[in-house]
């Protein structure tokens, strides 16, 4: 399947891992939209642990102009970015979706993926960035997503889906780790998502 | 990298394992150790917190317990699993994240001795009440459907005679009721019957049996389908409101499909403490490698004693899913077409003295308390496991006076048969 067939069909119910794994293969910089300095919000321990495995991030979020997130200067908002973005990743409400997508699709240039976070879907918004060729994922975690196809997260109990025989190193601070293991699975995703749609739809 | 799906026996020697990262060894190295050293005081911040990958104690989590773990979510198609040290533990800390006292939960009124005893008993001090259903009756598990129900409770082959439950339409039923169904897949195990397939939301394990497979290590586990929305309603707290022990997080907001595992990690292993060692989850991570091979042995034997036993002139009647003339037969063919599991009962027309003859008599089948072992095993359940339950409810979960329960092992079913014959017929 090309990459561009894969963009117009891409069914936001279940990701292919590949899909997955080829954005966090190729994105270096993140500008996270609602970036929170409360440390016991996701958006804070996300945004640390992306950090961490050697994601440039940006913190976007108009109420911290002016302080700092782990070291990296806060910016109001997208267009307040002075360089290009790879990866917009969105940690609002999905009612709150739309306007961020909308600024996103006036960089120049364009980022090449937006990314909902857990619980957060709006298939219009999706559709119109899609239609311009940026790369969609909602409501999923990129900091799960890492630790899952990283087989990071298997610490928890989690099933990451892949298989290795490789002997990984062991992870520390700053590590980029390998996510080219083999899949088990395609990515299904279950209720949970569907009832996030469904409020999306209702709201 | 393709996204081919492996098979099950992959699955059950690959998942969750990997060489070690320091060592290289290639078996999973069994960490017996209480407790891990942080990086330093931001890390370990981070770890209490739930805002890093990483191990603290091994009362919250264990790297060879991990292994297990995922090992058991992959086998059941889950999103996660927590591994504790019984079935029994299980079935608690499931039920510590759903219930409140008041709440009530229904259970099929077929189930293991040991699990009618906890929910009928222990569960009610705790506020926890148990109301029963039948399970040939669908309809009897709607019409048990209260406002205080948070649960329903199968298993997917029931004890004592082996038969099928109907999970798909029992899954329509708590759908309906807005709560999630838990099956106990124990007797089935993974390789026969996948419970989330046919619309579980939880599943749960006692390890010690078919999956573990060698009668030497005590173990549960609790898979987490990642099928059920907790945030609805309020109904589920443990999980939808900000908990004040991880200093308000919301577990379902932060964690998605694996909020219930979790949940039973940092809240109910966590605070309830019933930790399964180390080494007992790597004498069950052995065992899970050859689930495959054992299981079908396993079932192709117990089909050829039940069909040996249904034909011996002293036995009045044999429960096994397996033979096409029993009742659960259909059923068997729906969910478990590999092969119906391999524990069942069946009656001698000698009724009680009979029963305790035979079991005397026997010189390979093992008289004892446990099932899935490699080791063939008969009990009476009536004495034993249902011990507990009165003569009516002994005779509804299948456990009357005149049965004999077998788990059938991996020998040469010619000298199992043979060991029943002379046990039968002297």
């Amino acid at each position: 399947m090309s990459d561009n067939k894969k963009r117009r069909h891409m069914n936001h119910d279940a990701y292919p891992d590949n899909y997955i794994r080829g954005i966090l293969n190729s994105v270096k910089s993140i500008a996270m939209v609602g970036a929170s300095p409360v440390n016991v919000r996701p958006s804070y321990f996300a945004f640390k642990y992306l950090a961490q495995r050697g994601y440039d991030m940006i913190p976007v979020n108009p109420g911290h102009v002016g302080k700092e997130l782990l070291g990296k200067p806060f910016v109001a908002s997208l267009s307040d970015i002075s360089r290009p973005v790879d990866m917009i990743d969105i940690f609002r409400n999905s009612s709150h979706i739309l306007p961020v997508v909308e600024e996103a699709l006036t960089l120049d240039p364009l980022p090449k993926v937006i990314w909902m976070q857990l619980g957060a879907r709006d298939d219009v918004a999706a559709a119109k960035a899609e239609s311009v060729g940026i790369k969609v994922v909602m409501n999923r975690c990129p900091k799960i997503e890492y630790g899952r196809l990283s087989s990071e997260i298997s610490w928890m109990g989690v099933n990451s889906r892949t298989l290795s025989s490789k002997r990984a190193p062991a992870p520390t601070q700053g590590m980029r780790l390998s996510l080219n293991r083999m899949s088990v699975g395609g990515g299904d995703t279950a209720a949970s998502d569907r009832a996030a749609k469904n409020k999306s739809e209702q709201s | 990298m393709s996204d081919r799906l492996p098979g099950f026996a992959t699955l059950a020697v690959h998942a969750g394992a990997q060489p070690d990262p320091t060592t290289g060894a290639r078996a999973t190295p069994i960490y017996q150790t209480t407790s891990f050293v942080f990086n330093d005081a931001d890390h370990a911040a981070s770890l209490f917190g739930l805002q890093a990958f990483g191990n603290i104690y091994t009362r919250i989590g264990n790297p060879t317990n991990a292994v297990l773990e995922e090992r058991v979510a992959a086998l059941e198609g889950g999103t996660a699993a927590l591994a504790v040290a019984s079935g029994h533990a299980a079935q608690v800390v499931v039920l510590q994240q759903l219930m409140q006292p008041g709440d009530e939960f229904i259970a099929a009124r077929k189930l293991y001795g040991g699990s009618i005893n906890q929910f009928t008993h222990a569960f009610k001090s705790f506020g926890w009440n148990v109301v029963w259903a039948d399970p040939d009756d669908i309809s009897s598990f709607e019409r048990a459907v209260t406002p205080r129900t948070k649960a329903i409770f199968i298993e997917s082959i029931a004890n004592p005679a082996g038969s099928i439950t109907d999970i798909e339409a029992i899954s329509t039923v708590a759908r309906k009721a807005g709560v999630p169904l838990i099956v106990d897949n124990t007797l089935a195990s993974p390789y026969l019957i996948r419970p989330i397939d046919h619309g579980a939301d939880i599943v749960v394990h006692s390890l010690t049996k078919f999956l573990g497979g060698h009668g030497n290590s005590l173990g549960g586990i609790i898979v987490d389908a990642g099928t059920f929305d907790w945030s609805t309603g309020g109904k589920y707290p443990m999980l939808s409101e900000p908990r004040p022990e991880y200093h308000g997080i919301r577990l379902q907001e932060t964690f998605g499909n694996f909020a219930f595992a979790i949940a039973c990690r940092v809240l109910g292993l966590r605070d309830l403490g019933p930790a399964l060692s180390p080494f007992n989850a790597f004498m069950i991570l052995t065992g899970i490698e050859t689930l495959p091979l054992r299981m079908q042995k396993q079932c192709d034997n117990a089909k050829a004693i039940a069909e040996f036993l249904a034909g011996h002139p002293a036995v009045a009647s044999v429960s096994y899913a397996g033979l096409p003339s029993d009742k659960y037969h259909q059923l068997a063919r729906k969910y478990a077409p590999k092969g119906a599991g391999a524990v069942f009962t069946f009656s001698l027309k000698g009724g009680y003295d009979a029963g305790v003859s035979l079991v005397s008599k026997l010189q390979l089948f093992s008289h004892l308390a446990n099932v899935g072992d490699t080791r063939s095993l008969v009990i009476h359940p009536a004495s034993t496991t249902h011990s507990q339950l009165d003569d009516a409810a002994k005779i509804k979960s299948g456990a009357g006076p005149d049965v004999v329960r077998l788990s059938i092992g991996i020998e040469d079913k010619e000298d199992l048969i043979a060991d029943l014959e002379q046990a039968l017929g002297a």
